[in-house]
Parts: C-alpha cells; structure tokens; sequence
C-alpha cells in the first residue's frame, strides 16, 4: 500500500490505543448506546418487574400491597414447591449426566475409531437432529406406557440420554485434540481404553461442560414432555407446576405465582452467571463447519 | 505405523517389532470393543426413541387409532384432515403468519442490536450488552409466558399501565383475537431474538477489521457500509440464522399454550397445539402423526433449501 513495512496487526492495536486514549465518547457512540440501552431495558425490564411484584403482594381485602416475602411462602404453602424442585432437579440432573457421558463415549469413537460404515452410522445419528420432538412423541408415548414406565420421572429422563447433538459436539471436541497424544501412550503401552480415561476423556472436560450446561438448561426449562408424560401432580416438573398453579388460582394471587416464576427463574441465572461462555459458545455450535 | 522387518536390523529390534505387531494385532481387537460399548448407549437410544419412533409415526399416520379400538387403516384421510378440518387448517395457516413475522421480526432485531453492539464502545459496556440481551433466552418458556400472561392482562398489567401513562385506553390483549396474535409474536421473539443476536455478533467478529478501514479511507461508511460490505461478508450467517429462526419458529407451542390455550376461537392455535390436542386430548393418534410428519417434511424442506443457496448466492471469503 504505502512504503512503511508497517504489519495490519501493529496497525490495528495502534488504532485502538489512540481511540482508548481519547477517552470521552463520540456523539454516535452515545446515540448507539442510548439504543441498545433502550434494548436492554425491555429486555431485563419484565423480569424486574416480576421480581418486583413477587415481593410486592396485596394484602388481602385491603387493595394495598406491602413489600415482604410473604408471596413466597405463598407459594410455598399452596403447591409442593418442594417436591416440583426435586423433581426438577432429579430429571435435569440425571438428562446431563446421562447426555454427557454417551456423548463423551459415541463422541470419541466417532472421531478417533474407524471401522465400516462408520461414516454411514454418524450421518444416521446427525440426521436425527433435524427430526422434532413433536413428531416423534406419539410413539415414545406408546412406548414407554409399553415400558411399564407411563408417568415415572423416569419417562422424562430414559428417552433424553442418548444425544445426537451432544455427540456431534464431543465429536468436533475430540477431534480438536492432537492425535498424537494416542500414539505416545501407545508407546508407552496403554491400550485403547486407557488412552481414553488417562488422556483423552481429562482433556474433554470443557467439551463436556458445555454439554452439561446445555442439557441442564434445556431439560430444566422444558414443558412440552413432561407434559405429556406425566399426569400426576406428584411426577410434575416446576414449569408445568407452575403453570398448573396459574390455572388453579385463575389470576387471583399474581404475586404467589410469579413468586414461583421468580424461583424458577434462579437456576437459570447461576447458569447464566456461572457458565456463560460455554454456554454462548454450546448454543451456537453446530451452526458453522 | 505397518510392521514390515528389514532382516539386516539386529534380532533385538526384531523382537521389539514382532511384540509391537501383537499388540497391535490386541490394540486393533481392543478398538473394535472399544467401538461398540462406547456406541452402544447412543445408537440403542437413538434407535429405540428416534429411529423407530420415526417409522412408527407413519405408518400410524395411515391409521385411524384412539388406543383402546383395533387400529384402521384409513389411507391418505389423516392428512387430507389437515385441508378439510377447519382447526387444522387455521392452526397450520397460523404457524405460516406467525412464522413469517416472527422471524422477520426476529431476524431484524437481532441484527440491529448486533451491529450496535459490535460497533467501537468500551469493552467493559459491550460486554454488558452482549450478556443482557441473550438472557431470556436461557429462561423457560413456559415461566416466560405465565410472565408474560400478567404483564400483559388488561387490568393490572404493565403494559396497559403504561399505555394508561399517556391516556391510551386498555387494550384487551389476550381476550381479543388480535392483541392475543401480537402477544404471542412479541413473548415469542422477546425470548428467542438473543439466539439469532449471538449468532450475528459471532458472524460479524470474524469479519477482518481492514476491510472496514479499506472501505472507511475510499469513503464508504455508514449506511453504504453496512450495505455494501458488511450485508455481503454477513450473508453465511444470515442464512444459518434464517434457517435456525424458520426451524425453531415452526415448533412453537409452549407460548400459545400457556398464553392462550390456542385461543381466543382458533386465532392462536399454531400446528404443534394440534398434534397435541389430537393425540392427548381427543385420542386420535393417527391423525396427530399424520401432522408431525408434514411438519417434518416441511424442515427437512428448508435445511435443503440452507444447502441449496449456501451454495449459490452466499459470498463466501
């Protein structure tokens, strides 16, 4: 371009050390930010308000409301809230246990071991993810009830192990890590199955992490199955508790049941706080090659 | 890595060879067990809740079938009902509309927010924005819509409190056909804007930073930038985010659900409520596979569709 042998990186950090230095903000900065601001405040504003009607309640007959946590122990009195969490937390942690350890297994093979119709097999498994749950939730439904399984929470968690996306993930994990690393151990004498559990399954963990926040988030969250395949109050996860609850009281104490929202909400934030990288970075895997 | 033994090395190596031939020969064994327990878990589940499932949900489609009479095969009806009976016909027009504006709507707003977000701003509020706007994503939809229920009710919600605020009169927002079709629209992209959000800011980071200073020193910025350079090098993402907004958009159920129950008359019903109101509620099993398979193939038509343009009209660096 010119004479100076001046490299785009040198360039770049060059451009953006005089524009940190400058400090103040330009008028299109602030005009950008005014927006997204505006953005972010529809965005967090109803779970704030939320928030604030929870704790909020009206107090009965008057046609007042007084700040306390009475909505929550509401909530707590009116439905199981107890059982609706274990239940929640049972199904969710067992679905990312399960997920995280067939996709590591599946993952691997798919990525490190080769044999006939291996390729054939993994585009099997890809080719189910395009499948939607809706279509194939009829016949899961006959056959757990097949199963001897119908309105178990073990209904909700059986059918949610295997994992044609979390496999996909560990595959693409896997296949990040050097393959070297299998031909020295195997110098060194370890068989296959060691290479995996000393080598390769350690290096994995933030490959796993991320399938373990994503199925936590997704089976915490979900209310299509459980749905479907529970019927008993006492197998409900919390969303169809809640949602239960909301029917049962019409909207007589919106505080006691977005009280409940509230707490349902709460897992989802420490994800949020705790993992939300992996978390950004599982969501969109799988959208680019 | 093939053992072949030069007969000149010394009858030490030889040795060594000849053991490392065996345990390959053990190693090669070992793998193949190794294959099929790992595999195992995945491909019995996937075969027993996908694959057969599946299979299962077509043939039932041909059947008449309410669980407790002996299944009867009643050919083509099941889908021809999805034509000829009025609810299923709404339901399946709805899914259309609502689809088409959501994800218009999703697309534009996500994009927007994207470039605002990925444009110069100190890092510490970039990343604050970022964080905000993915948020609901992460909540449940079902808490989200019983959320969104009371914010929106026509006497003490939110919503008409404001309106109220600049003396608009309360709208009946989920009891009228009208306002119950927006809520679903604007609870649905309000939570599912940040998927296509992440998905743009990620497209629009791994776009090089020279083209933009080559662009700004021959005078395009602004508008013209966005449009001339920053569209193009985004259209990979776009499509992706299309196509995942489209495939997600045509599932919706849990927000009508909850929001609405499908109504007010038939104005929210979307067709994924239909397969469960046929299978679950009036035990006509046949009937709710029959949709599910339309609504497959109605995916399996736009990822085809992904591969087809991708290959056509995205610009590729």
């Amino acid at each position: 371009m010119t004479t100076t042998t001046v490299s785009p990186t040198s360039m770049r950090s060059g451009v953006s050390r005089t524009s940190r230095s400058r400090r103040t903000l330009s008028p299109g900065t602030i005009g950008r930010v005014v927006v997204l601001g505006v953005a972010t405040v529809l965005t967090l504003g109803p779970v704030l308000w939320t928030l604030w009607i929870a704790v909020t309640p009206q107090v009965a007959g008057a046609g007042q409301t007084r700040f306390g946590l009475s909505a929550f122990a509401d909530v707590f009195a009116k439905v199981d809230m107890v059982l609706l969490v274990w239940n929640s937390a049972l199904v969710t942690g067992l679905c990312a246990v399960g997920q995280m350890f067939t996709a590591a297994l599946a993952g691997y093979v798919f990525a490190r071991i080769e044999f006939r119709g291996s390729r054939v097999l993994f585009g099997v498994v890809l080719a189910t993810m395009m499948v939607p749950l809706q279509v194939t939730i009829v016949p899961v439904f006959m056959l757990i009830r097949g199963m001897g399984l119908s309105d178990t929470l073990l209904a909700l968690i059986l059918p949610a192990i295997p994992t044609a996306f979390g496999t996909f993930l560990m595959r693409q994990y896997f296949l990040g890590l050097p393959a070297e690393l299998a031909e020295a151990a195997a110098i060194d004498g370890a068989g296959p199955f060691r290479t995996f559990t000393s080598i390769y399954a350690p290096l994995a963990m933030p490959g796993l992490a991320i399938v373990g926040i994503l199925a936590f988030n997704y089976h915490w969250n979900e209310f299509f199955r459980p749905l479907i395949l529970t019927v008993s109050e006492q197998n409900f996860t919390l969303p169809l508790g809640l949602v239960t609850l909301q029917g049962n009281l019409g909207t007589g104490s919106v505080s006691t049941v977005l009280a409940g929202v509230v707490l349902s909400m709460i897992p989802a934030l420490v994800v949020f706080f705790v993992g939300q990288r992996p978390l950004r970075e599982g969501l969109t895997a799988g959208t680019s090659k | 890595m093939a053992v072949t033994l030069p007969t000149e090395r010394p009858t030490v190596d030889a040795s060594k060879a000849a053991l490392h031939a065996v345990a390959g020969k053990r190693d090669r064994r070992a793998r193949r067990l190794m294959a099929a327990l790992f595999l195992a878990p995945t491909v019995v589940g996937i075969t027993l809740f996908t694959l057969i499932p599946i299979v299962a949900s077509i043939v039932l489609a041909f059947f008449q079938w309410d669980i407790i009479t002996k299944p009867k095969f009643v050919g083509f009806d099941n889908f021809a009902a999805i034509g000829s009976d009025p609810t299923v016909r709404v339901a399946f027009l709805n899914t259309f509309a609502f689809v088409v504006v959501a994800v218009a709507l999703q697309l534009a707003v996500a994009l927007a927010l994207a470039v605002l977000v990925q444009s110069k701003m100190p890092g510490w509020l970039r990343a604050f924005f970022r964080s905000a706007l993915f948020f609901p994503l992460i909540l449940s939809a079902a808490s989200v819509s019983l959320m969104m229920a009371f914010l929106f009710n026509q006497d003490f919600g939110l919503v008409n409190k404001v309106l109220s605020i600049v003396s608009l009169p309360a709208v009946p927002w989920l009891t009228s056909a009208g306002g119950a079709t927006v809520v679903v629209v604007l609870v649905y992209v309000w939570q599912n804007f940040g998927f296509s959000f992440l998905l743009f800011v990620g497209g629009l980071a791994s776009i090089p930073r020279d083209v933009y200073e080559a662009s700004s020193i021959d005078g395009i910025t602004g508008w013209k930038q966005f449009r001339h350079i920053t569209l193009p090098l985004l259209s990979p993402t776009v499509l992706v985010a299309s196509v995942m907004a489209i495939i997600s958009a045509l599932q919706i159920f849990d927000q009508p659900y909850v929001l609405t129950r499908g109504g007010p008359g038939d104005s929210t019903r979307t067709a994924v409520m239909v397969i469960f109101e046929s299978a679950f509620q009036q035990l006509r099993f046949g009937r709710a596979s029959a949709i599910g398979i339309v609504l497959t193939l109605i995916i399996m038509g736009v990822t085809a569709l992904q591969f087809r343009l991708s290959r056509r009209f995205v610009f590729y660096q």
